[in-house]
Parts: C-alpha cells; structure tokens; sequence
C-alpha cells in the first residue's frame, strides 16, 4: 500500500508543476500584454500617425517609420511571394519525391529559422557595400528573404494536401499540367497559400536586425527607396534605448502598433485556415 | 478542354492547324512553367549558398589577420584593432543554457497539461494564447525586458540572489554582485520566456501524435497520468522532442533584439552571470552601423559566420530528429 500512496503523491506532484507551468506560461503573456497596452495606448494620439519622428524633446509622431515599414514590407512581399510560391509548386507538383526537393525542404527549413541578423550582413555584403550607400531597396530585399522561407513551406504543405482525384479529373480532360496546377491545384490551396503569405508578413513586420544596417534609418520623410529608410521596428530600437523620455513613450507606442498589426494578421490567418477545415 | 484552355484565342476555319498550335503553344508554357518552378526552387539553394559565401568574403580580412586565435581571443579593442570572439561566443551560449533550463522543464510540462490534463475546452484557448506569444516580435520582449523586467529583477531579485548564494562556493562567483540589473541572466531569462512558446507548440503537436491505444493500455494498466506520460508518451516522441528543443536552442542563439536591449554589450567574461556581458548577435546589432575600418567590419562579420555555422548545425541536427520521428509515425 506505501507503493501505491508513493506513485500517487508522485502523480499529483507532477499534475501540480504541469498546471503550475501553464500558468507561469500564461502570467508572461498577461503581463507583457498588459505593460505594452498600459503603456502604448498613454502615448497613443493622432499625431502619432500625422507628424514625423521629433528631434529629442519635443513632441511629434512615427508617420515615416510607418510609411517605410509599410513600403519596404510590400515590396519585400511583391518579390518574395512569387519566388516562394513557385518553389512550393515545384517542390509539391513536379518533384514531390526527388531528391532536389529533399534537399530544398531541408534548406528551407533550415532558412526558416536562420538568424535574421545574418541575413542583414548577408545583404548588407551583397547590396550596400556594392552600392556604397543604406537603401530602403537594401531593406525590402533583407525582408524578401525571410518572406520566401514562410511562403515555400506554406506553400508545399497546401499543395500536398489537395486531393490527387482533383489532378487525376483534370488531367483526364486534356488540362496541361501547368494549367492543372494554376486552375485546379491553386484554387483549392488558396486560403492555405494566401494564409502563409499573411504570415510572412506578420512575421517580417516585426523584424529588427536585417534592417539595421541595410535600410538604416531616416529622421526625416523620405520615399526615395535609393536612400535610407525610416522602419518602425528600427526606430522603436534607437528610440527607447535613449535617455529621452519622449522617444521612449513613443517606442512604446511603435511596439504597440506593431504588435496589434501582428496580431490581427495571425488572427486572420488563422480564421482562413479554420474556415478551410470546417467546410 | 483544349478550346477552354485557348480562352476566346482565334478559332479560324481551319480547324485543324489551329488545334496544332494551340497544342504547341501550351506544351511550350508548360515546359516554361515547369522550367520557372524549378529555377524557384533552385534559387532556395542559392540563397544559401549567397549567405554562405557572401560571410566567408567578408570575414576573410579578419579570419586572416588573426587566424585560429580569433577564436579564443577575449580581446576586443576597436582603437588598437584587435578582435576576438570568445567572449561573445561565451554570451551567446550562456544565455542559451540559461533559456534552455527554464523553457524546456516549463514547455514539456505545459504540453503535458495541455495534452494530457486540460479540460477540453480550454484546450483551443490556451493553444491559441501559447501561439500568439510565439507571434510576438522579439523587440516587444526587448523593451519589455529593458523597462519593466530589468528594474525588478535589480530590485527584488538580485539582491536575494546575491545573499542566498553569497556563502556557498560556487554559486557565490556565479551570483556575484552588484545587482545591475542588465545582464547575463536577464538576457537569458528574456530568453527562455521567448523560447517557451516553441517549445510548448512542438511538443505538444509530438504528443499528440502518440497513437491513444498506446495509452489507452497503460491507464488500463493502471498507469498514473504521470506514469502514462513519463514512460510511455516520452519515450515515444523522444526523438521529435529533442528536435523541438533543438529548434527552440537554434531561435534562442540566433535571437538578437531581445537580448540585445537587457545585455549590456561589455566584451568581457565574467563569472557572475549577473554581469553585463554582450552576445553574437548584440555585438553586431549595436557596433556594426559605428564600425569604421575594414577590419572592425570584417570581424562582426566573422562573428556573424561563427553564429551562422552554430546555429546552420544545431537547425540541421533538430530537423533531422523531427524528420526522424515522422517517419515513424507515418510507417
């Protein structure tokens, strides 16, 4: 009988620390929560969205990191997104089982989580020691290749999960392969695909590193992609690491957006998602 | 299906010819398709290998003029340009060990109670919350940990930690004062809070792929819940568990704006882990834009290289447990 009053105390020991460390787990997400509302929503007026970054110690607003965060995301989408997406075809459609697509889904799930901040020396070497100068061009490249990861692997899994009767009923109707995949397999994949590309940019809108020396930063508006860019995440950095207690309000203020911004897109995504699967 | 393919394209008279055509032109977009995805995937690789290259070219100053010794040089005196990257190498797997301690106890247990223990209903909610932490962009942990954790941690805690251990061996050098607030451990702490999501995400989709007549057979063994899991759930997916703190480990080495806010940047290896000390990452995030001569710049990039080839090996190990373990699961 001890035995069993042993493994039974054993047993609500470890159902104690599994509840504990979920609750642990959820206090962080509370108060980080909490802190970044608390303090983001103090500093949070219009102005953040209609004037320019101030010099220390006076008051003013985070358009242009926004605006650069914006464009240098967008374009970072634009050229991304169709390179992921045909790789992911590539490696679902053509050569599910050969051996460069082995090779291909290793690799990308190795960039997948490669550190960012190597993928900014990576183009600052490639881009601005080339070009002598910062860019905004330099940036959105730096975040194109962290979208392209997300997007192939989004990508494959949603195409090997389209049934193969629906390529077997194309095909028997005469549809070229390439026409296959574009009308059919494409179609059916869709909130999946558009579900990866959502996420891409959640998650690029959130980086730091591969910005800091590729786009740099800009005090002042600039929409010359051939010149250092202003990025929210960049300028949330420089901000609240200074002295300045204006700055520093509005980094909390910058991380808020950010993070609101991420959110909602991982929301979104994720309700995609689960429309697909209740259908 | 051919005439649907040639979408309103000119049906003259001649039906035949035209049929021909058409045939040609979508073997020809086929073929131009196909060719196109392929490339695709071929510029994955290149990327790559264009990361890989582009770090061996700019590090070559660097790894020249100091040879094997950059390795182990503390030195790191831009005035006199002389460089060495064991102390942020140091940094960099402190803070990782750090995180790992934490996240991995916490992130299994969390998996166990939400595979094993949690009500149904609040299995969805909790799954959703652990995922959105995982979403959060590392800066908001950065500032987080710059404002608000690292003043606690200077007020309540170091100070306790400092007169616990003070009289115990070797923890007296490893919690050695003063209480700075920014440091090693608030860098590895931020961490592991970082990490833990990834963790938690991965073991419990491992856990989950446990077939239930597996465990089925140990409750009706009469297997606690403790029991069932610790013997016949671990073992199980231990492999892919280990794949999962692999990927956890690879994230915390590479992670750079979290640890860069609350570590301090001093080159320099101290014994106490409450002592500023500087990461892989930190170290490029805050001197790369300052550095001037070629030197300087080559050897943050060879720092970037060193983490490059840490992290490329601790990723490759950890995929090819995960690969391991669905191969199992699928055969």
């Amino acid at each position: 009988m001890a035995l069993y009053a042993t493994r039974r105390a054993r047993n609500k020991v470890a159902v104690f620390c599994a509840g504990a460390a979920t609750l642990f787990g959820l206090t962080w997400l509370v108060l980080i929560l909490a802190v970044l509302l608390w303090e983001g929503f103090s500093g949070l007026s219009l102005s953040v969205f209609t004037e320019m970054t101030p010099p220390p110690g006076s008051a003013g607003g985070l358009l242009n990191p926004i605006m650069g965060s914006l464009v240098m995301t967008s374009i970072a989408v634009v050229i991304g997104t169709p390179l992921g997406i045909l790789a992911g075809t590539y490696m679902a459609e053509y050569g599910r089982y050969d051996r460069l697509t082995m090779i291909v889904r290793f690799i990308n799930d190795i960039l997948l989580s490669a550190p960012s901040i190597v993928i900014g020396l990576f183009v600052y070497e490639v881009m601005v020691a080339q070009m002598g100068h910062f860019s905004g061009w330099a940036g959105a490249v730096a975040l194109a290749v962290i979208v392209v990861p997300v997007v192939v692997r989004t990508t494959e899994d949603m195409l090997i999960l389209v049934p193969d009767t629906l390529r077997e009923a194309a095909a028997s109707i005469g549809l070229p392969r390439s026409l296959m995949i574009k009308k059919v397999a494409y179609r059916a994949a869709r909130a999946g695909m558009i579900t990866g590309v959502l996420l891409a940019v959640a998650r690029i809108s959130g980086e730091t590193a591969p910005l800091l020396f590729t786009a740099l930063n800009n005090q002042f508006w600039s929409s010359d992609m051939n010149a250092p860019m202003a990025s929210l995440p960049v300028v949330i950095f420089q901000f609240a690491l200074s002295p300045y207690k204006d700055w520093q309000a509005l980094a909390w203020t910058g991380a808020l957006i950010i993070t609101l911004a991420v959110l909602a897109l991982s929301i979104i995504a994720r309700s995609l998602t689960a429309q697909r699967k209740s259908s | 299906m051919v005439d649907v393919a040639l979408q309103g394209g000119a049906v003259g008279t001649d039906q035949q010819v035209d049929r021909a055509k058409v045939l040609q032109r979508l073997r020809m977009s086929d073929a131009l398709f196909r060719g196109m995805t392929r490339l695709a995937a071929i510029a994955v690789l290149i990327i790559l290998s264009g990361i890989i290259a582009s770090l061996v070219y700019g590090s070559w100053p660097a790894l020249r003029t100091f040879g094997v010794s950059f390795l182990f040089d503390e030195s790191w005196n831009p005035v006199t340009e002389k460089f060495g990257a064991i102390a942020p190498i140091y940094g960099t797997i402190m803070t990782s060990l750090i995180a790992m301690l934490i996240a991995v106890p916490v992130g299994l247990f969390i998996a166990m109670f939400l595979t094993e223990l949690c009500p149904m209903w609040l299995r969805r909610p909790i799954g959703i919350a652990i995922e959105l932490l995982a979403g959060i962009p590392s800066i908001i942990y950065g500032i987080w940990g710059l404002f608000v954790f690292a003043p606690f941690l200077q007020q309540y805690v170091q100070p306790f930690l400092i007169e616990a251990f003070g009289d115990i061996p070797v923890l007296s050098t490893l919690f050695a004062g003063p209480p700075y607030g920014i440091g090693v451990l608030t860098a590895g702490l931020i961490l592991a809070i970082m990490v833990l999501p990834f963790i938690t995400s991965i073991s419990r989709d491992v856990f989950q792929a446990v077939p239930p007549v597996l465990k089925e057979a140990a409750y009706g063994l009469g297997c606690t819940t403790w029991e069932v899991w610790r013997y016949v759930v671990l073992p199980y997916t231990r492999v892919g568990v280990i794949g999962g703190v692999m990927l956890g480990l690879g994230r915390a080495l590479g992670e750079t704006m979290a640890v860069t806010f609350v570590i301090g940047n001093a080159h320099r290896i101290s014994g106490s882990i409450l002592a500023p000390g500087t990461t892989i990452s930190a170290t490029i995030a805050n001197e790369f834009t300052e550095a001037v001569g070629d030197l300087y710049t080559s050897s943050l990039i060879a720092l970037g290289l060193i983490l490059f080839v840490i992290t490329f090996i601790v990723l490759a190990i950890a995929r090819l447990m995960l690969m391991r373990l669905n191969a199992k699961v699928g055969g």
